[in-house]
This record gives C-alpha cells, structure tokens and sequence, in this order.
C-alpha cells in the first residue's frame, strides 16, 4: 500500500492511542499505555506487514518509554510506538518475542540496562553485560552515573 | 626452544579463539547435527549510547563510527540525518553525493573481505589472499579522500568534512575499473565451479519466513528472497538520483548470498561511477547552529544491512537519547535458525554468510552438556575444509580452478 | 639481554586477542598477512593459542567482560613475552573512557596480573599496517 492507505489504516486505530504525531511524512509516532503495546505491535507486524527494526528504551524521568521502531519498506516509513510504562517501581511490559523472535535480543538487553521486566520472555538471561556487573545496577536509568 | 605445535595450525587469518572459556556462541549437536545454540555477547559492550549523551552532537559521528570499523560511514550517516532530520535542514547537494561515493566504496571493500573470508572457510586460500589483495587500492584511495584507510570521519551535521577533490576523479574511476574486471573474473569463477555450487547450495538456507520472523536486512535478507534495500525504500543522500539495482535471490542459502555480495559490488561501482560523473559544484557543508527539540530516525543500506539511529533533542547541544542499532543485531541471531539442523562442519560457514564483524566469527564453539568445550573453532573450521576436499575428490578435478586465480 | 629475550626477537609468533575493539584494528592486523604487506616473510605468525605464542597482539578498549579473559590469556602465554597494544582503544581507552562497561586501558589490566610485563603502544585509529609492523619491529630492537 502507498503512503496515504498507510496513514489512512493507521488513523483506523486512534483510538487506542494516547497521540499520533506525524513530525515527516515518512516518520509516524504513535504513543500508547505500555498495556497497548503487545496489540499495536502484533498490528504492526502482522497486519500491517511492516518490518521490526529495535526497540529504544528511555527512562523519562516520571516514567519508562518504549520506542518500538518498525519500517514500512514499501514507502520507506518508520513507525514508532511509543509505549509508557508507568510504573517506576516494578516496570514491566508483555514481551513482544513470542510475536517476533527478532526481539529476543533487544528485550534481553532492555532487561539488562533498564530493569524492565518482560512477561512471557523465552529466555530472559543476562546478554550484554558482564558476568560480575552488579544486579539492580541499570547503566541507561538516570540515577546511575558512571 | 619454540614448542611444536600439537595442532595444525593455518598460518593465515587471526581466527583463532582462546580454547578454555566462555565462547559467544555455544553449539550443542546430536551426533553430528546442530541441535542448539546459546549466544553470549558482552565482550565487545563498550556503552555507545550512554557515552553519546556526554558528547555534544558535531562530536558524536566521531564515536560512532567506531561502533564497527567496517560500517565505519555508514553509521555516522544514519546519526547525521536523524539530526538532521530534527533541525530541519538538507546538506547541499554536493555533499550527499560525496557521502554516496564514500559509502559506496565502503561496500565495495567490505564485501570483497567477505568473500576473502567465505573463501577462508572454504579452504580457498588463494581467494582470500587475492580478495584482501584488491581491497588495498580501494582504502588507499578511501585515505586520500578522507585521510584514513578506516574511520574516515567525513560525515558532519550539514554535510561532509572533506570534499572530494575533482583532480582526483579520473583516478578513482580507473582504479574502479581494474576492481571491476576482477570482480567480474570471480563472480564469473564462483558462478561455473561446480566444487564451490556443491559446498554452498543448500547449506545454512534461511527461510523466507524465518527472516521475516527474525526481520533480518541486508545481504543475509536479500539472499531469502526479501527484496528489501534502505536505498532504493527510502532514499537518502544520492541514490535517487543514480540508476541501479536491488539484488535479491530467492534460495536463502549460502551461495545465494554469496551471489548477492558480489553482484552488489558490481552495482555499487555503478553507483560510484554515476555519482562521480553527476558530481554537481559547490560546498560540502552548511553551517547548522542549533538542534532544537525533537525525535529523529536515521537509517542506512551498511555492507550487512540496515543500520538504524534514533536520536532525542531537548534543544540543548548534547543528544538526550541516541540509539544506535547495527544490523548484525538483528542478522546474527537469524543464525538460530539457519544453523539448527546444519551439520557441524557447515557451521563456519552458515555464520559467516550473515556477515557478522569479524571477530564475533572467531567466537563459535561446540559445547557438551556440562559446557566444555568439544570442538573449538580451529577445530570447526578444519572440519568445514575437510568437506570441501571431500567435494572435490567426488567430483573430480574441473576444468576452471577458482584456486588459481 | 638474556637468551629468552635474544630468541623471541627472531620471527616472534603472535596471538591476537580482541578485548572490545570496532575490529578495525583487526581487520588492520589480517592485512599484515594480505599480500600487500605479506609479514610472514620476517617470520611472523599468528598461532592459535596463548601458549605458542612470543607476543600478544592486544586490540579494544578493555571491556569489563574481556578483561576477565585477558588477564587468563597473559598467564597462559610462554614468558618471556611482549604484549603489544595496537591502537588507540587498548593504550588509553581514546574516545570510550567514559563507557561504564570499559575498565581499560589495557596496561593497567595486564599490570594487575604481572606489574612486570613487557608493554609496547603503536597507537592510530587503526594504526596503518606500517605503524604496526614498525612498531612491532621497534620494541623487538630495543629489547
């Protein structure tokens, strides 16, 4: 599909989103509560057809955000979902790896540098960080300074 | 007294692993077939994204062109243009053109160290020997444009640092003919010897579902029939403006990617010579004063694939956010699935058909289940050659040796 | 000098280790054995393990996970040996010194294991195959 069906299919799920913003034409944002992500992706991936590329992690201050980034190829979009996990404490989202083996890595990783907690993970074992790095030491949260 | 080595040991290539530790990737096999793979990356953790956000935005393409060496262009462009992207502004057209030239002669020397390595695997020395051979002009003149072989630091928000010089033009395009003629001579070699379609079809095949389940890019897509290629679904710098072709094959084996990287490299010195014709006048770079606050999503086709980065302003002069991914990340885990079911001497070869960085290559060991080592990469890679000679003695000696290129 | 030393300056055997590096500087040092350069004929080698080798060819910045395999391959390695740091990244970490998974530089980690080890720095991002040979060939003659 062109560009205007894309946006058009995309206008079709609003209302499950908390924005849409639209900063090119072939850069579409879509922000989200973190209990929406696991559908939004699996519409993205499975309806859409449009190709997981990673997922950003950032801690936000009052809250954690997912970026999970998708490309339409077939136009050259990139979309991202924008999730928020709320809760600071004890932040945890439905893994997206059972959908997609392609983010089996990147959550790993999420898990090892933010402490986000991924529900349903295959295989949620420490990936990038040393073997003798401290637990409940996340090198990306704010409060950790090198 | 030097020891004598217990072990034969190829004098060519740096591949060799330490024997008694961990390994990134641990096989487990049933008999002599790949059952599993367990993968273990930390070794090369250095914490890109965190050091970004202590450098200011014109410092960091500095670093992360040191992300890998050989996508070393590729992924300071994909950073450039998020930022770009978020302050609003377009480089001047000579400098998209110079990006794409520089680009393009990074692919041209990466995917010929590929098929020195392919060659390696195979126990086609000669191959690997004459491949790296050829690279050597196309750095040399990479260093004359840019000062550096490697890390060429050319790409600035704004445009390019270093102009290329028009005085330097007929050089580059003669030194791209003699890479052509050689590239011809073996992409025609490897296409007609029947020892090389033997050791290659059919093995490590990727399925088409399974790369799109793994969502791989690059060559290692491309070779299962995804026809997907940064340039040409979303155009950046030059591509546009040149003609050229995505090369897709359908088997997803090994030889289909192999096909894919050469034929690449040839269509890349296409691009090249269009661009370098195209070469409009004027400057380099514009001046760019200030990021305002915004997201930005940058990505480009490296040698392996797409290479993405995401980059957050807040309108102050250093990234908030900067998310670098390269496409190994997503390529190599793929190698779950290309490899189960492989047999043990094919697993050298399955993994470097996606083209990882190099040294993740040297990191492959078969594990029992207690995790000692059993068959280490000196090992794995003995095995894989020991195929080929087998191959060829069934075959017989053919007409066309790729050996004496 | 003593006779160790003497004997390892002819045809030194190398091993490389890769402690965190973009492989730049590896792909620098495959391109000594590439006929350009071609250094196997001073006789120069890479071997397959610590044990056969007279020097270590160190890339990368030290990671915290290498670091651990580091120290193991510098015991493991036939002394008298000499350890040489190609590049930027291993003589003083460059541009990842604030990463917070980089405990380099390099020296500072083959210290803790032998505050006595034989140390060469051929920086450059990557060095040059030349810098490297006449680095190599530098702390050879001055031994």
């Amino acid at each position: 599909m062109n560009q205007e069906e894309l946006n058009n299919r995309l206008s079709k799920i609003k209302d499950k989103l908390l924005a849409f913003e639209q900063p090119l034409d072939d850069r579409i944002i879509i922000s989200c509560e973190s209990e929406k992500a696991y559908a939004l992706n699996q519409f993205l991936f499975e309806d859409i057809r449009a190709r997981f590329v990673i997922i950003t992690g950032i801690d936000a201050d009052d809250c954690f955000e997912l970026l999970y980034h998708y490309s339409y190829d077939q136009t050259g979009c990139v979309i991202t979902i924008k999730a928020i996990v709320r809760d600071r404490q004890q932040p945890q989202v439905e893994s997206i790896t059972p959908l997609l083996p392609a983010a089996e890595w990147i959550e790993r990783e999420l898990h090892d540098v933010l402490g986000i907690g991924f529900k349903n993970h295959p295989n949620l074992k420490r990936l990038i960080l040393a073997d003798d790095w401290p637990e409940g030491v996340y090198p990306l949260r704010k409060e950790v300074k090198k | 007294m030097k020891k004598t080595l217990n072990k034969p040991v190829l004098a060519v290539g740096p591949f060799h692993p330490l024997q008694e530790e961990m390994e990134y990737y641990q096989l487990t096999l049933d008999g002599e077939i790949v059952t599993d793979i367990d993968v273990r990356l930390s070794y090369n953790h250095r914490g890109v994204e965190r050091i970004s956000e202590t450098l200011q935005f014109d410092q960091v393409p500095f670093l992360v062109s040191r992300i890998c060496g050989i996508c070393s262009a590729t992924h300071p462009l994909a950073y450039v243009q998020a930022v770009e992207d978020i302050a609003g502004v377009t480089p001047p057209e000579r400098a998209l053109y110079v990006r794409t030239i520089i680009n393009e002669l990074e692919r041209i020397h990466s995917h010929l160290l590929w098929v020195g390595l392919g060659g390696h695997f195979i126990g086609y020395d000669t191959v690997f020997m004459w491949a790296w051979k050829y690279r050597e002009p196309v750095l040399d003149l990479l260093e004359e444009i840019t000062g550096n072989r490697n890390n060429y630091g050319n790409v600035k928000v704004g445009g390019c640092r270093e102009n290329i010089q028009n005085e330097i033009v007929p050089k580059i395009l003669k030194e791209l003919d003699e890479i052509e003629k050689k590239t011809e001579m073996l992409t025609k070699a490897v296409l007609d010897d029947p020892i090389i379609h033997a050791r290659l079809k059919g093995v490590g095949i990727l399925s088409n579902k399974d790369a799109l389940n793994y969502a791989v890019t690059g060559p290692t897509a491309r070779g299962s029939g995804v026809a997907i290629d940064v340039r040409h679904d979303d155009p950046y710098a030059a591509y546009a403006d040149v003609d050229w072709n995505v090369i897709a094959q359908p088997e997803g084996d090994v030889f289909a990617k192999a096909v894919v990287r050469l034929l690449e490299t040839l269509e890349s010195i296409k691009i090249v010579r269009q661009a370098l014709k195209k070469l409009p006048d004027g400057p380099v770079s514009i001046e760019v004063k200030e990021i305002p606050p915004g997201e930005g999503f940058g990505h480009t086709e490296a040698p392996r694939g797409e290479t993405f980065h995401y980059v957050r302003s807040d309108g102050g002069n250093r990234p908030v956010r900067h998310k670098a991914r390269a496409p190994s990340y997503v390529n190599v885990p793929s190698f779950k699935a290309s490899c189960i079911g492989q047999h043990v001497a094919d697993v050298t070869l399955t993994l470097a058909a996606v083209d990882p960085c190099y040294s993740c290559t040297e990191r492959l060991a078969v594990v029992d289940s207690q995790s000692k080592v059993i068959l280490d990469y000196d090992a794995l890679l003995k095995l894989s050659r020991e195929k080929t000679a087998r191959i060829k003695a069934e075959l017989g000696a053919p007409e066309f040796k790729l050996e004496d290129i | 000098m003593s006779w160790k030393t003497w004997s390892l300056k002819k045809s030194p055997w190398v091993f490389h280790v890769n402690v965190g590096a973009c492989n730049n500087c590896d792909i620098e040092i495959v391109n000594l054995l590439a006929p350009k350069f071609d250094v196997e004929r001073f006789g120069i080698k890479l071997v397959g393990s610590p044990r056969h080798a007279d020097a270590l060819l160190v890339t990368g910045v030290g990671t915290r996970q290498a670091a651990i395999r580091l120290r193991e391959v510098y015991r493991q390695t036939s002394k008298p040996c000499v350890v040489f740091l190609i590049g930027a990244c291993p003589c003083g970490t460059g541009i990842f010194s604030k990463g917070y998974h980089v405990v380099g530089p390099v020296d500072n980690i083959i210290k803790e294991v032998d505050p006595n080890a034989i140390i060469a720095y051929v920086p450059g991002c990557p060095p040059k195959p030349e810098a490297i040979i006449s680095g190599v060939v530098k702390a050879l003659s001055i031994l």
